[in-house]
């Protein structure tokens, strides 16, 4: 007896975001990436067309981070050089693109000047030929007058730059129209304030396929079913043609997970966990898989031996299974 | 799909005879759908219309209960926000019978030990699979016997081969740990039905494909077996993707009775990181219950925490109780803080105080397990309520002091609370990951 299989017919997809620009299309890269696109939920080939491989993005600081003595190891040759450290994560570590913070803006640390940041991305541009994503210090203002150097440094680049939140999102649309970057919408873990960021940005004048959704997850074991549930719902609002939910999605596992005592804290203070070094790993692995299985485009990572873990489950997923 | 109560009154007899308790059948029809009625009250109804609504009646995947109090199955949803998931998927680790017997009891004692105690929450894995990787009947029966005598009260056991007689020997001596058996497959099905019925154990059904799969598991009903729980050979990550989600979609979506079981999945990967990278797509798509190779803690523990997020129920968010907490051994002179009473925040802060090895007091408000952001937004953090707080549990007789440290977030609030209180407010960090530093600074000798 013949089983049918239950197959969805969604009546829209999700929408396609390209990142970085090529110098026939005014930027310096080597070539583009394009995230989104999917007509079906995560990896059901059989259903729908799955477009783009979610993608992965090691962060790189212009400062040296407070990371774990554990994950600093990776970079202990590169942490006080943004290009070179960019570099490491692409010949050496496999990373799909850069993600840079720049920390060193906060008026609180290093304090550096607009201009110095700007320049700090040049750096790391002519470093690699892979799109880049860009933040500031989490610091609004000082923020502002960051992104706004850092965009106008970087025209034409098709930076993804970021953060546009509900209180402050119009500087850096702003930004981003004037020298063509997309921009990541923050949202604390709330569907309505997601689409009502989207729309704001959207009535600015800054078209939909040049926005990224940030959801604001919670690490493994720290509030992530949260964001699960809220990515799952997106994905669906998107199937269903909810145009301003519709947006690839960005997640923050590199940064949640490894804020969690369970990928800091050695086997010396809790025998019962086991061993730091795998299960840091692990943390940082699955946070990033449990994520793509809700819809996650873009992940932004730390630890090398993460990263390859999720690269793989990627590559697997990806096989048909029509 | 739920019947309504006009499709189970067309089932009915229309005698309108009222022995069922209520005056007519449309009533008792209205009843049985609202779940307040027994279809058995009703004396005339036939045989085959009783088929038909019980079986309508039957929840779409069946529960499947075996071992120390393990249940699967009985899920109802596709995403867990429509409601929530039931039954953690249950991990077994496997025990393979070409291990030495005291390579087996080592194996099983790391298995006893994979119990964690993390964020006010204790889990574990629930046991064991003997698998007869021999193919020899008496070194399996040797095997699971070892296996059952060094496994835990509280943990379970699988007995896995595909040979009947095996089956039945190695069962015997450990039905009263009434194990989960398998794997019933087409070749042998009758005989490890005629077992696992023998024994009261539930039976697993193994095909590959899903065509295959329903035909052997109607053959196994025909059999006159239903207690089952189905194995649709998961060996590459993306089919048993597609095939979990099948499963459950069919079950669920189009109540085939044929998928009407609990679903089990195979890890297939050698490198404990890589296996449980797979395991976690399994555990996120629909497996009742995973076997896994994987012991070490370090590999084990970073899963099942996945799977407590995945279980947790969307409308209940978890939460401690709203009081005052004693951490460390607490003095007149120890510190106060304020935090919410939702379980993620307050752990989170007690976690570093405690690492700040500085014995401190936590006052737990209650703000319906939400974070501090959330609680504040939604009016739930107000000083009022911080100060009846304190009063209530007499904070000022447990201290020397008049100090008392709030979440950052809520900093606003610092002057009306010193103004119910009378107690000085100090404005801690706003992440808890400050809270180090900041007691060393504050509260540090
Ligand atoms: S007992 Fe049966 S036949 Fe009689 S009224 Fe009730 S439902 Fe109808």
């Amino acid at each position: 007896m013949a089983v049918t299989l239950v197959k969805e017919r969604w009546q829209s997809r999700v929408g396609e975001v390209i990142l970085g620009a090529t110098p026939e299309q005014g930027g310096t890269r080597s070539h583009t990436i394009t995230v989104g696109g999917d007509g079906t939920l995560p990896f059901l080939h059989f259903e729908g067309t799955v477009a783009n491989r979610p993608v992965v993005a090691l962060e790189v600081n212009d400062v040296e981070p407070d990371w774990s003595p554990r994950l600093k190891e990776y970079y202990a040759d590169v942490i006080n050089n943004p290009a070179a450290w960019a570099k490491k994560c692409v010949d050496e570590y496999g990373a799909d693109l850069i993600y840079l913070k720049l920390v060193g803006a906060n008026p609180e640390g290093a304090n550096r000047t607009p201009a110095e940041c700007a320049q700090t991305v040049k750096d790391v541009l002519a470093a690699v030929s892979v799109p880049l994503i860009v933040v500031g210090c989490e610091e609004a203002e000082k923020d502002n007058e960051v992104m706004a150097a850092v965009a106008e440094a970087a025209a034409g680049e098709n930076l993804l730059i970021g953060l546009a939140e509900q209180e402050n999102y119009k500087s850096i649309t702003a930004a981003a129209m004037v020298h063509k970057h997309s921009v990541i919408a923050r949202s604390p873990l709330d569907i309505n304030i997601c689409k009502q960021l989207n729309i704001l940005i959207n009535e600015m004048g800054l078209p939909l396929n040049k926005i990224i959704i940030d959801p604001m997850i919670g690490g493994l074991g720290f509030g992530l079913e949260y964001a699960y549930s809220i990515m799952e719902r997106a994905r669906l609002g998107s199937l269903v043609n909810d145009k301003m939910l519709a947006m690839p999605m960005v997640c923050t596992p590199g940064y949640e997970a490894n804020r969690a005592k369970e990928a800091n804290a050695g086997i010396e203070d809790f025998p019962a966990w086991g061993d730091l070094h795998d299960r840091g790993t692990m943390w940082e692995a699955l946070t990033a898989t449990s994520l793509i299985q809700t819809g996650a485009s873009i992940l932004l990572m730390r630890n090398p031996e993460a990263v390859k873990l999720v690269k793989q489950n990627i590559e697997e997923l990806m096989v048909s299974n029509a | 799909m739920a019947l309504t109560g006009l499709d189970i009154y067309k089932q009915l007899p229309k005698k309108n005879c009222g022995e069922c308790g209520v005056p007519t059948c449309l009533a008792f029809a209205m009843a049985l759908a609202a779940g307040k009625a027994a279809l058995s009250s009703c004396p005339y109804v036939s045989d085959a219309a009783k088929e038909m609504l019980d079986s309508a009646s039957a929840p779409p995947i069946k529960k499947i209960a075996f071992g120390a109090g393990v249940e699967l199955g009985d899920e109802t949803v596709m995403f867990r926000h429509e409601k929530t998931f039931y039954h953690p998927t249950t991990v077994m680790i496997r025990v393979s019978d070409n291990l030495s017997a005291e390579e087996i009891a080592a194996r099983v004692a790391e298995v006893n030990d994979l119990e964690f105690d993390r964020v006010g929450l204790h889990y574990g894995v629930e046991g064991i699979a003997v698998t007869n990787d021999s193919g020899d009947a008496a070194k399996f029966a040797a095997a699971v016997s070892v296996a059952s005598g060094a496994l835990a009260e509280n943990k379970s056991m699988v007995l896995l081969t595909e040979d009947a007689a095996a089956l039945k020997g190695a069962l015997e001596p450990v039905a009263g740990r009434k194990p989960l058996v398998g794997s019933a497959t087409a070749a042998n099905f009758e005989g490890m039905v005629e077992v696992a019925k023998a024994a009261g154990v539930p039976l697993i059904v193994k095909a590959a494909g899903l065509d295959a799969l329903a035909e052997l598991a109607d053959k196994v009903v025909a059999a006159g077996y239903k207690e089952l729980v189905l194995d649709p050979v998961t060996t590459e990550t993306s089919k048993a993707l597609a095939d979990l989600t099948q499963l459950r979609r069919l079950a669920i979506k189009k109540k085939f009775r044929s998928f009407g079981y609990p679903v089990l999945a195979y890890t297939s990967k050698e490198n404990p990181l890589e296996e449980i990278v797979q395991a976690n797509v399994y555990l996120a798509k629909y497996a009742s219950m995973l076997v896994i190779n994987a012991v070490k803690k370090e590999h084990v523990l970073p899963l099942l925490t996945f799977r407590v997020n995945l279980y947790t129920d969307p409308q209940k968010p978890i939460q401690v109780e709203p009081k005052l907490h004693a951490v460390g051994d607490v003095t007149p002179d120890s510190p106060v803080y304020v935090t919410t009473n939702f379980s993620l925040t307050y752990y989170t802060v007690q976690g570093e105080i405690e690492a700040s090895k500085i014995p401190s007091y936590i006052l737990a408000v209650d703000t319906d397990g939400t974070s501090v952001l959330t609680a504040y937004a939604a009016g739930k953090f107000e000083p009022e309520k911080v100060a009846d707080l304190m009063e209530k549990f007499e904070v000022a007789s447990k201290v020397n002091h008049k100090k008392v440290v709030i979440p950052g977030y809520v900093a606003v609030i610092s002057g009306k609370l010193k103004e119910k209180s009378g107690w000085d407010v100090v404005v801690g960090p706003r992440e808890a990951s400050g809270i180090m530093s900041f007691a060393k600074a504050n509260f540090g000798s």
